[in-house]
């Protein structure tokens, strides 16, 4: 068989039943080996290549498979290292399979050649050039090993088109050990007594949950941990999710636009247990005034993520799935009744200074975070939330409750706007019984727009509500705060974005006042058809809490 | 906090790409690389990296597990001077008749334990094994004494002092393990 039939087949052996991509020059050979294989794999054609890897993030995300990008060379290459940035960033498996120039004309500058292999290194996993097909069923096995193991993320696959027609024997041995790579360090007894005395000892424990127990699929085993001692645990942008908002220890959101009680409590308790997350910028503010009273226990997959922003006084490396539990089986049985108590008066300030005004308003301006509440309770909370990046990202992060896990895809790592679409059309893909609801600002939605087309095509059933304010809403706010409401190019004149949708054979409709949002939404969520719901929300909305950039979790702001 | 000279020992895979894979993880934190020596290991295939760069213990620590997550880099980790028994070479040519215009050169080639690679009637090529205070020293004496038309100094090349032969203990144990997982290793 060919080289490019050996990919196809190599990509089927490894469970592959959805590609996102796009054709061109330097992979048609893959194409059409592509066409025979239809009864195997699904291939939805995007309408760029950036939107075909945050479908395949979106999928993956939500499904727990790896997610499979095919392009050509050249632009194509370029135009799929965003995805990438942002699966690196966020733990996320891809096998990205790009063509490339026949392996004579390498280093030549020939057409639509580019150094995908160099561009990539420092944003991937593994990125590897095939120039010889012997060596497609080896790259294809270690590729998918190495993005779905350990610590998951993008791997590149640059397939040189002399590779695609040359002629081989094919075999295929999936890869399960390269012995420069341990992805899951051995769970080390010592670490988990250490972890388990501290937490025994602890009179205000505190556990921050990051999207490691998703990925290791230990949601449940979270779930015996906290509630064996009655640790209250709150959730980083990326863990949301991972518990049920209506379950009692579940204390809310970290970081820059958390809760209120999660920040200040990180401030307060006597052990921190931090799992499956890596003290991001975004949730810690100021290192220097980070949780300084207290013993940092960090579980991770990953060593580079031990004493990287914070110094943890007892390590436990391993998988999330083992660790877990290990230290669930050292824990004395506790209440820390008091202390759990004790984050209800920060709740209560947070409803009346923010929540408040923003989720429950009875008068002017239809505001964002109402609109995700009416959208979560119409969908019984059960949606699959996909955001874009922004204010519409922070309110539905925020303003959304989760019923199950892998319910909230959002770009956390890179912030890539342009992400929502393509994003919600792989999720609903990679989840296709589970109702899609896609926030965006209107900023973001601009920014892969083209992606209606793919919608339209594939008649994929996402529900997209765009948070209209006419304004790059998170910079804007930055504006007002820290710049003296100089809006400098911030403000957007939109177009008819029904209009858009309907020329897309998408329904549609647009709000302008409260009265109209319930049935909107109910009209919306009639039928698994893709739909554009517009709302026209109050021009200068804000996100509150905030924590400055730099500004310690306790010097949380909540607006007027 | 005080810069401290390191020394990175790596080693890796012999695959395409790795030099650049290592350099890359330098460059983001803006790390200036001192010197840097690349060879082949006592062990088949595997290739022996020693890199020397000033920076601060934290960073040295979070460039080296950096370096380590690669996936075809089989180890990584640093060292201080104390920690080492390090080595670098040197390469001088002088020309021969200012040299000779020094009357007797035994002393010179004595005191700094100089080798003659080459000599005729143009120019002398003086090689030099040392620390780099050594080879520098002697660079300096010719430069102001006879004039030094070409010097060369390598990277530098260092053995750990420690009693652990870290590479060959952890391969070892890597390939026992997955032998005792009938040839499979933490799959999930």
């Amino acid at each position: 068989m060919t080289g490019a039939q050996a990919l196809m087949h190599s990509m089927v052996l490894e469970g592959v039943d959805t590609i996102f991509g796009y054709p061109g020059g330097a992979i048609m050979p893959v194409f059409d080996a592509l066409y025979d294989f239809d009864k195997h794999i699904n291939h939805i054609l995007t309408r760029h290549e950036q939107g075909a890897t945050h479908a395949a993030q979106g999928y993956a995300r939500v499904s727990g498979k790896v997610g499979v990008c095919l392009v050509t060379s050249g632009p194509a290459a370029t135009n799929v290292i965003t995805g990438i940035g942002d699966a690196l960033m966020d733990s996320t498996p891809l096998v990205v399979i790009t063509g490339q120039v026949g392996a004579a004309l390498l280093g030549t500058d020939a057409f639509q050649e580019i150094d995908v292999v160099g561009i990539t290194q420092p944003i991937t996993k593994w990125a590897y050039q095939i120039r010889r097909a012997e060596d497609i069923a080896w790259a294809v096995a270690r590729a998918f090993y190495i993005a779905r193991s350990g610590r998951p993320g993008p791997v590149v696959l640059d397939f040189a088109k002399n590779a695609q027609f040359q002629e081989i024997e094919f075999e295929y041995k999936p890869c399960t050990f390269i012995r420069s790579y341990l992805p899951i360090p051995e769970v080390n007894p010592d670490q988990i007594e250490a972890a388990a005395e501290l937490i025994n000892l602890a009179k205000r424990p505190f556990a921050l949950i990051g999207q490691g127990v998703v990925l290791a699929n230990a949601e449940k085993e979270l779930k015996d941990f906290l509630e064996k001692a009655n640790i209250p645990a709150a959730w980083t942008l990326l863990g949301a999710s991972a518990m049920a908002s209506d379950f009692p220890l579940n204390k809310g959101f970290l970081g820059m636009h958390g809760n209120v009680g999660p920040n200040m409590k990180t401030n307060e308790c006597d052990v921190l247990i931090a799992i499956g997350m890596r003290f991001d910028d975004r949730v810690t503010g100021d290192l220097k005034t980070y949780a300084k009273q207290a013993k940092i226990i960090h579980l991770d997959i990953d060593i580079s993520e031990i004493n990287k922003n914070v110094k943890a006084d007892a390590p436990v490396l391993g998988s999330a799935k083992e660790t877990i539990p290990a230290i669930t089986q050292k824990l004395n049985e506790a209440t820390h009744a008091e202390w759990i108590a004790s984050f209800d008066e920060y709740d209560k300030l947070e409803f009346e200074k923010v929540i408040q005004r923003e989720v429950h308003p009875v008068s002017g301006e239809i505001t964002m975070g109402e609109v995700i509440r009416k959208v979560s309770e119409a969908t019984l909370n059960n949606a699959v939330i996909v955001t874009d990046v922004g204010q519409n990202q922070m309110m539905a992060a925020r303003y959304s409750n989760y019923s199950q896990t892998r319910s909230l895809i959002t770009s956390g790592g890179l912030g890539t706007m342009g992400f929502g679409i393509p994003a919600a059309i792989g999720a609903k893909m990679g989840a296709p019984e589970r109702t899609v609801c896609m926030f965006c600002g209107d900023g973001g939605f601009q920014m892969t727009i083209q992606e209606l087309g793919t919608i339209m095509q594939e008649q994929i059933g996402v529900k997209m509500i765009i948070l209209n304010n006419h304004f790059l809403g998170m910079v804007r706010q930055w504006q007002e705060m820290f710049f003296e409401e100089r809006y400098s190019f911030t403000k957007m004149q939109n177009p008819d974005f029904v209009a858009i949708a309907k020329a897309y054979k998408i329904d549609g409709t647009e709000v302008h006042v409260r009265e109209e949002l319930d049935a909107a939404i109910a009209d919306m969520l009639k039928d698994d058809k893709p739909y554009l719901l517009v709302v026209n929300v109050e021009m200068k909305g804000m996100v509150y809490p905030m924590i400055p950039t730099g500004a310690s979790v306790s010097n949380i702001l909540l607006g007027d | 906090m005080e810069n401290t000279l390191y020394t990175i020992t790596v080693f890796s895979e012999n695959t395409v790409g790795l030099l650049g894979q290592i350099t890359i993880i330098f460059t983001r934190r803006g790390l200036n690389i001192e010197t840097l020596s690349v060879s082949p290991s006592a062990i088949k295939g595997i290739h022996k990296f020693t890199i020397t760069l000033f920076t601060t213990e934290d960073m040295v620590i979070k460039t080296v597990q950096q370096i380590d997550k690669r996936i075809d880099i089989l180890k990584a980790y640093y060292n201080t001077d104390e920690g080492l028994v390090s080595q670098e070479i040197a390469l001088y040519k002088v020309a021969t008749d200012k040299l000779l215009e020094l009357g007797s050169i035994e002393t010179l080639i004595r005191h700094h334990h100089i080798h003659i690679l080459e000599m005729n009637e143009n120019f002398v090529v003086f090689e030099k094994t040392g620390h780099y205070d050594e080879t520098q020293q002697l660079f300096e004496e010719l430069r102001d004494s006879v004039g030094v038309l070409q010097f060369i100094r390598s990277g530098r090349v260092a053995i750990t002092r420690s009693k652990v032969e870290r590479l060959s203990d952890m391969l070892d144990s890597i390939q026992e393990k997955f032998e005792k997982n009938n040839g499979y290793l933490n799959i999930q």
